[in-house]
């Protein structure tokens, strides 16, 4: 089977009869684990309907995907695998947003280990496995700070952190340096292509930045719905 | 699993804690009202237990003493006491009226009763009891009146000599107790003007005032300053008779109305504080409606304050139940601190009130439950609002 992410002929259509409007035509991707992609495309071409189809949020009128080798949704086998999509999102899905939305009454490593915790995971064994991530992203010495007290980029690695959590094979990256400068923006970037390739996982990176876009080997173009797959310049992130 | 509930409380808890304050104060006002109704309740058992009497007989067809006014003969008793059943009958006289103490006033009920019998207080928390037989009275600590304080009682002075507590009347006015004598001629005492106008009205009348019959007009005026009226006889049964039997005994052979200590609290509570209790009840419902459309706009308010945060946790994998209980118990927390402050609050302000206020552990209990089930009830307004939120809106900006 696939592993990674694996998206076939995925269409989403709003509306019906004359008002209907395809947000997402034939949509065809492929990204192997340990991989990070860019999805561009302006504003209205269909970034955040994939996001959402992909992280379980809304239904696809038509398609398949196939997360970390398994299918999720096949419109031809009566769509959804599970109906526990809450559950799906949150055992093989991370999410980063574009802001970092940690829990503000959580501290650094609760806001990391309620994955975990959610997901039936002993306290102790949650908060371990978040200070390993923390670790991992640099931000272990304010493990104990509130949200508040973290500048964006630690609140930003903080939000990296609680996506892997749960060792998704998948994470969605909504814009995740849209409120960094260049330098925080790049190494944000950095550290996705480091997690990606110690933790094996597929990242797909939704994307306007200037700044980041050169950094990735392929990038996905989506334009009225439809998506074209690109070389990216892969630049190396001094 | 952590306390999702628990750890926002903490981090906001200076507007939790302000805001169960503010609850605390109403709820702690609420407890007070109920205090207040069973306050009465109390007053009125003690009232009657204090009388030390098992039955109270007064004029037929009347529900006296404490509830309407009730006039018989001060000879009455004699003939009570000769009755199968009874130990002991003395006659009371119950008088409101404002008790003048230097330039001060006191709103007292001032009780005439004869020492050593039924209606005398039963215990003295300070001074002595009564071994003159005029112009000395024991008063109730409630009036503020001190030993060897002089209060003026219609034209007389009166010694306070001791001094008794929880006697009050069915109206929370405290009371003072004086010899019989002096409450009797209290009741009609008039001033010497009026006095003096009556009996010039008298001894105009020409059916008062005949010329053939001497000595008519002194024998009307004087029937006229002496008052033989009392409120009620107070009865004490002897052992081994019952209060209803020797009741029905007196009711059928003479003509007045006797009362058990049952019906006296029946009358007292049911019908004399009935329409108090109403009220305060209506106070009670409308403090329970506003303590829960306070905890549910601040509820509510807070949730709505944490939309995105909600929208993220559902979308992460959050299940509404662990939302939903999230929420309940943040209303619970909020009607726990408000109850704790309302209870100490309750506490602390309930000796300030000019009426006794009971506070009872089981109100308490019930108040509790009641909180908790509103601030439960409050919050669903809340979790409505928190499930509906769609976790795509954490996608997307």
């Amino acid at each position: 089977m696939d592993e990674g992410i694996h998206i076939e002929g995925l269409s989403k259509r709003y509306g019906a009869g004359d008002t209907a409007v395809d947000a997402l035509k034939d949509v065809n991707m492929r990204i192997a684990p340990g991989e990070v992609v860019g999805l561009v495309g302006p504003s209205g071409s269909g970034k955040t309907t994939l996001l959402k189809c992909l992280g379980a949020v809304i239904e696809p009128t038509r398609g398949r995907m196939i997360l970390g080798g398994e299918v999720i949704y096949d419109s031809e086998q009566g769509g959804w695998k599970t109906k526990d999509l809450r559950a799906l999102r949150r055992d093989r899905i991370g999410f980063i947003f574009q802001a970092p939305y940690l829990i503000p009454f959580l501290d650094v490593t609760d806001n990391v280990a309620l994955l975990p915790m959610l997901a039936g995971r002993a306290n102790g064994t949650s908060r371990v496995r978040a200070l390993e991530l923390l670790q991992a992203l640099d931000v272990a010495h304010r493990a104990k700070a509130q949200p508040s007290e973290l500048s964006g980029g630690e609140q930003q690695r903080v939000s990296i952190a609680r996506a892997l959590a749960n060792q998704p094979p998948v994470i969605l990256a909504d814009e995740p340096t849209a409120p960094l400068d260049s330098q925080r923006a790049l190494a944000v970037v950095r550290i996705l292509n480091q997690m990606a390739s110690q933790y094996q996982t597929a990242i797909i990176v939704v994307t306007h930045d200037e700044k980041i876009i050169p950094t990735f080997k392929r990038i996905y173009h989506i334009r009225d719905g439809r998506t074209v797959e690109e070389p990216g310049e892969g630049r190396e992130i001094s | 699993m952590i306390s999702l509930a628990g750890r926002d409380i903490l981090h906001s808890w200076g507007k939790f804690v302000l805001t169960g304050i503010g609850l605390g104060l109403l709820i702690g006002a609420t407890l007070t009202m109920a205090g207040v109704y069973r306050g009465m309740v109390d007053d009125a058992r003690v009232l009657l237990t204090n009388s030390g009497a098992d039955i109270w007989v007064v004029q037929k067809d009347t529900q006296g003493p404490y509830a309407e006014a009730s006039s018989i003969r001060d000879d009455v008793y004699r003939g009570l006491l000769g009755m199968p059943g009874v130990a002991q009958a003395a006659n009371v006289t119950y008088l409101t009226m404002q008790v003048r103490h230097g330039a001060r006033e006191s709103r007292s009920m001032v009780v005439g009763f004869e020492p050593g019998q039924p209606g005398e207080p039963g215990y003295l928390v300070a001074g002595r009891r009564l071994v003159r037989s005029h112009y000395e009275a024991i008063a109730d600590v409630k009036t503020g009146f001190r030993l060897g304080d002089r209060i003026r009682i219609r034209r007389h002075d009166y010694e306070v000599v001791g001094l008794t507590q929880r006697m009050v009347s069915s109206g929370g006015d405290p009371m003072v107790f004086i010899p019989l004598k002096d409450a009797q001629e209290a009741q009609f005492l008039k001033d010497n003007d009026a006095i003096i106008a009556d009996r010039a009205r008298t001894a105009a009348n020409p059916a008062l005032n005949r010329p053939g019959v001497p000595g008519l007009l002194d024998a009307v005026t004087a029937s006229q300053t002496i008052n033989h009226s009392v409120n009620a006889v107070l009865v004490k049964v002897g052992a081994g008779d019952t209060a209803e039997t020797v009741a029905q005994e007196i009711r059928r052979w003479k003509h007045l109305q006797a009362y058990t200590r049952e019906q006296m609290e029946e009358i007292l509570i049911a019908k004399l504080i009935a329409t108090s209790a109403k009220q305060i009840g209506m106070f009670l419902a409308i403090l329970t409606i506003v303590s829960a459309a306070i905890v549910a706009f601040i509820i509510y308010t807070m949730t709505l304050g944490k939309i995105r945060e909600i929208a993220v946790l559902k979308l992460i994998g959050t299940r509404n139940r662990t939302i939903a209980g999230m929420i309940l118990q943040q209303a619970l927390g909020l009607g726990l601190i408000g109850f704790v402050v309302g209870k100490i609050s309750a506490t602390l302000w309930a000796p300030a009130f000019p009426k006794y206020v009971l506070l009872e552990t089981a109100d308490a209990m019930r108040a509790l439950a009641i909180v908790m089930l509103v601030c439960a009830l409050a919050s669903t307004l809340a979790i409505r609002a928190a499930l509906k939120v769609d976790p795509a809106t954490a996608i997307g900006g």
